[in-house]
């Protein structure tokens, strides 16, 4: 066997080899109730979860909780089956957090609560803008 | 309204698209003719192609007459600009859209055609054919036309009108409305590297057309292996403007963003890292095509994956299919369709006409000894191409997921959330491997070394680095495995090539430009592993408090709650918060939001004392200055055993129109280290504050008293004939008491006033010490006993919510992206003069 030909195996092989690791440790976007399932079979990964904050008949969101020293806060995610869910975030509540429209979670169960490590906004950017400023008319 | 610049621009569009697709055509002609009409095609070819620069130039000038001339009946310029946006940032409004960013490119590409038209005489023809083509296909993308009977809508132009792009019901009511004001570039790219950074990225996008040009030509023209001598020197200058476009970028980012660091391994970093790799790696399978004819298809290959990287990278960021996968890609305009084909033309034509040429390319039958440099130029080359892969595949799982979907599997694959230790947990050995691959390539190059040599050449290189390696980690106390592995590589690498270099340089400086580069991969190399590795959180409130009932775990909290004028004490720092700044336009300093008054235009403010900014006066007593009310200022200062270390000025931007809320940090820049601070949550100011109930006092004048524990005393009350300029009546009593409250620092003074109007009527109007969270009333005059009553209102006091990080030998890493452009340049040179010399 020439070199060369040993050279593409290991390639092929590290190749393979690339694409497991990567798939392998890849997260993945589930609701609460897979994520439930996950945790409770002893499966620690951090998941994805995109829903939306729960609002009350009037659009108001509710079930923001902050802690006294403002450094932690929860809230009340719905997930795409409308499973309502408490998420509990060890960071300062994001200013525009209230104004995002959908929110993905990632983290994992602990027991029942779920604990975020990491929170996306997608927040109305002004690229989304369909009213115009008329006041300064 | 403005309807002339818009169609001009717009009839330059149109321009630039049709003569690049003549260009293209006449190039064609100009190679499949007949020798003697060759010449005249040559000419048509360079007309068009010069016509089409022009019409280039065209655009880019209406687009700019019509952002600077503030004509906010475009879309564009209302929705990146604003009349108060200083005049260097204008320039940024012109790329934040994707139209303009596209104009950008090609702006840069038909530049590069014209240099390339008049230094390229063999190969002009096809490889302009090639440019005039994905010229073609860019213009494409700004075109804004409707194809009539098909209809679809081809490109998105950036000359169209605000109320053909934004459906607002006043444009029922009044379709001439144009809007007093642009609603802003967002204030993250109000910042001088976003005026310099993304027209080096985009020239990097545009230099990498080049080798692929040449490549496409080369296979066409059967000049298989010909065509890497011209292609060499342009990838050289590529790979090094797109690698100083992606470090900006990345500065940018650790100067700008709040993520607490330069690299984020977000999708639309990554997908320019990769091609950028590949591209490192082509040059490398170049150099060893010049120096013994081998790896010829390989460096086909790679030419060809560089472009159609860059094609895929597009596609990712402008597709919209990143979707929720990236905070910052751009918006979709409907063009995925569009930018697919062009993704799709250029990878299938490439490859069809590669596999066409395949078995004609020659390749050499040696076989490659693992003694030759080429065996470990070639390696690591290879390396390069995985490391690349292997960051390619999680960026692409939004594309995956989506093709999975095409065959009814649900993947919904994603990147996990600590994307930055899942990327970095690989590539890190990826950097140890390329370190070592490297270091080791320097040595083979210079010298021929066989098996009996190979241990003396290696010793001392060896044993240097060991012994330094020693000193950094018994200094460093590193102690993390992988760590451990990077250092020892990263600096085998500097030392040899800082061997390589003082032997190379006494032969000849010219030649010296690898070992420059190398040395400051090296460099990065230790200074990201340091920085990255080994930043701390200062900010760090290891008080391990329960987050929840729920939740057993007991969390570290990164980030600190400051309350106003009480120092904390942090990993050896002393942090305290002292208040609310504003940043004077064109003066350097700040100023107390409680020393300014405002004005009608919130752009102006008045000074109410002079104004001192480390000891030197910056404004005088009632001086009128221009500020940015977006911006707020959060002044911490860090001491160390009551020194002060450390001023940081930390910013948030407020911007309704932009979603709110922009976190900048500041950074006290050291030698070793850095320190970099930013605001996580700022007091709302529109929330009216909880007061505490009223408490009423009696005192005399001189008498000291306590409000919210601070000493307080009356000084005087006197009467006062005008309230903010507005003169009272005779009949009316007005009486102003000033109160003297001792803070922390500072003397503070509230002035609440008694007024008694037409003999009944009672006002009181209080007054507010912002910093110290007291409201003082005064309630009553008692001439009988001499005394006052005060009502005194306590709220929380003022406060910040900040993180700090200290990141280690940061500097490492920008003097390593120094090192590299140094070396870049030197051999770019190099390959151009032996360019010029052999043409």
């Amino acid at each position: 066997m020439k070199k060369s030909h040993i050279f593409a195996l290991v390639a092929i092989a590290a190749a393979i080899g690339i694409i497991i690791g990567n798939t392998g440790d890849a997260s993945t976007y589930v609701s609460f109730d897979q994520a439930y399932q996950m945790a409770s079979t002893g499966n620690e990964t951090q998941i994805h979860v995109v829903g939306d904050l729960k609002k009350d008949a009037n659009g108001n969101i509710v079930g923001i909780e902050k802690s006294a020293d403002k450094l932690s806060f929860s809230f009340i995610l719905v997930d795409e089956n409308q499973k309502e869910q408490k998420v509990y975030y060890n960071e300062p509540m994001p200013p525009d957090f209230t104004r995002s429209e959908k929110v993905v979670v990632i983290g994992s169960y602990q027991n029942n609560s779920f604990l975020a490590s990491k929170i996306l906004l997608k927040c109305p950017s002004k690229y989304q803008e369909e009213k115009i400023n008329t006041s300064s008319l | 309204m403005h309807y002339f610049i818009g169609d001009l621009g717009h009839f330059f569009i149109i321009l630039s698209f049709v003569t690049s697709l003549i260009s293209a055509f006449a190039y064609w002609k100009t190679i499949n003719s007949p020798d003697e009409t060759r010449e005249p095609w040559r000419k048509n070819a360079r007309v068009a192609f010069y016509t089409h620069l022009a019409a280039v130039l065209g655009v880019v000038v209406c687009l700019f007459v019509i952002i600077y001339q503030h004509y906010f009946e475009y879309h564009y310029a209302y929705s990146h600009s604003s009349r108060h946006l200083p005049g260097q940032y204008m320039v940024s409004c012109f790329w934040e859209g994707q139209e303009g960013s596209f104009l950008l490119w090609i702006f840069w590409q038909a530049l590069i055609g014209i240099v390339l038209i008049h230094s390229q005489k063999k190969w002009e023809a096809p490889v302009m054919v090639v440019f005039s083509l994905v010229q073609a296909f860019l213009a494409s993308m700004i075109l804004g036309v409707v194809i009539p009977l098909l209809d679809i809508k081809l490109g998105s132009s950036p000359f169209i009108l605000l109320r053909d792009a934004i459906d607002d019901p006043i444009f029922s009511l009044q379709p001439d409305f144009i809007p007093k004001d642009g609603s802003g570039l967002n204030p993250l790219l109000q910042n001088y590297w976003m005026v310099i950074h993304p027209p080096t990225l985009f020239l990097g996008f545009a230099l990498t057309l080049v080798p692929f040009a040449f490549c496409i030509a080369g296979l066409w023209q059967k000049q298989y292996s010909e065509w890497i001598k011209p292609a060499l020197p342009w990838t050289l200058l590529g790979a090094g403007i797109l690698g100083l476009g992606i470090l900006m970028g990345g500065y940018w980012a650790y100067e700008t963003l709040n993520f607490g660091g330069y690299w984020n391994w977000d999708p639309v970093e990554n997908a320019v890292y990769v091609p950028w790799l590949v591209m490192i790696a082509s040059i490398h399978t170049m150099i060893i095509y010049k120096n013994n004819q081998t790896a010829l298809k390989s460096s086909i290959i790679l030419a060809i994956a560089v472009f159609v990287l860059i094609l895929y990278s597009t596609f990712l960021t402008r597709s919209g299919i990143l979707g929720d996968a990236s905070v910052h890609s751009f918006t979709d305009l409907g063009l995925s369709g569009q930018l697919l084909i062009y993704l799709l033309f250029f990878t299938v034509a490439a490859i069809a006409l590669a596999a066409w040429h395949w078995k004609h390319i020659p390749s050499s039958e040696k076989e490659t000894e693992v003694y030759s440099r080429e065996f470990w130029i070639f390696l690591g080359a290879t390396i390069l191409c995985f490391s690349g892969f292997h960051v390619i595949i999680p960026t692409s799982y939004p594309v995956i997921n989506e093709m999975g979907s095409w065959f009814g599997l649900d993947l919904r694959l994603a990147v996990p959330g600590n994307q930055v230790e899942y990327y970095s947990r690989y590539q890190i050995w990826f950097g140890v491997l390329v370190a070592l691959a490297s270091g080791t390539a320097q040595f083979f190059w210079w010298r021929k070394i066989d098996k009996h040599n190979l241990v003396k050449e290696l010793l001392y290189p060896v044993l240097i680095s060991l012994v330094v390696f020693a000193l950094i980690i018994s200094l460093a106390k590193i102690y993390k495995p992988a760590y451990l592995v990077l250092t020892l590589a990263g600096v085998y690498l500097i030392v040899s090539n800082l061997k390589v270099l003082f032997t190379v340089s006494k032969v000849k400086k010219s030649l010296s430009g690898g070992a420059i580069s190398h040395l400051g991969v090296g460099l990065m190399l230790i200074g990201i592993m340091f920085s990255a590795g080994y930043s701390s959180v200062v900010s760090l409130n290891n008080t391990g408090m329960l987050i929840s009932k729920d939740l057993p775990t007991e969390f570290n909290r990164d980030n600190l709650l400051l309350f106003i004028n009480e120092t904390r004490v942090m990993a050896g720092y002393e942090i305290e918060y002292l208040g609310e700044r504003v940043k004077p336009n064109g003066i350097r300093g700040y100023v107390s939001k409680n020393d300014i008054d405002l004005t009608f235009d919130p752009y102006q403010v008045i000074a109410t004392k002079d104004i001192y900014y480390n000891n030197k006066k910056i404004l005088n007593a009632r001086d009128t200055f221009e500020i940015n009310p977006e911006n707020t200022f959060y002044e911490v200062e860090l001491r160390k055993n009551g020194k002060v270390e450390a001023v940081l000025f930390p910013r948030v931007q407020i911007n309704p129109a932009m979603g709110g809320f922009v976190a900048s940090p500041d950074i006290e820049r050291h030698v070793g280290r850095d320190l970099y601070t930013h605001v996580s949550l700022p007091m709302n100011r529109e929330e009216e504050p909880e007061w505490s109930e009223m408490s009423e006092e009696r005192i005399r004048i001189n008498q000291e008293f306590f409000v919210n524990d601070y000493v307080a005393v009356l000084e005087e009350v006197v009467r006062i004939h005008e309230i903010d300029g507005y003169i009272l009546d005779e009949t009316d009593v007005a009486v102003k008491a000033k109160i003297k409250v001792k803070g922390e620092r500072d003397e503070y003074f509230a002035e609440p006033i008694f007024l008694i109007r037409e003999k009944s009527q009672v006002g009181r109007i209080a007054s507010e010490i912002n910093d110290l969270g007291v409201k003082i009333t005064l309630l009553n005059i008692h001439p009988d006993t001499n005394d006052f009553s005060l009502g005194i209102n306590t709220r929380q006091k003022d406060w910040v919510i900040i993180k700090a990080i200290e990141m280690p030998l940061i500097n490492v890493l920008w003097l390593g992206t120094g090192v590299l452009m140094v070396g870049f340049t030197v051999a770019m040179v190099r390959r151009f003069k032996d360019f010029r010399k052999e043409v």
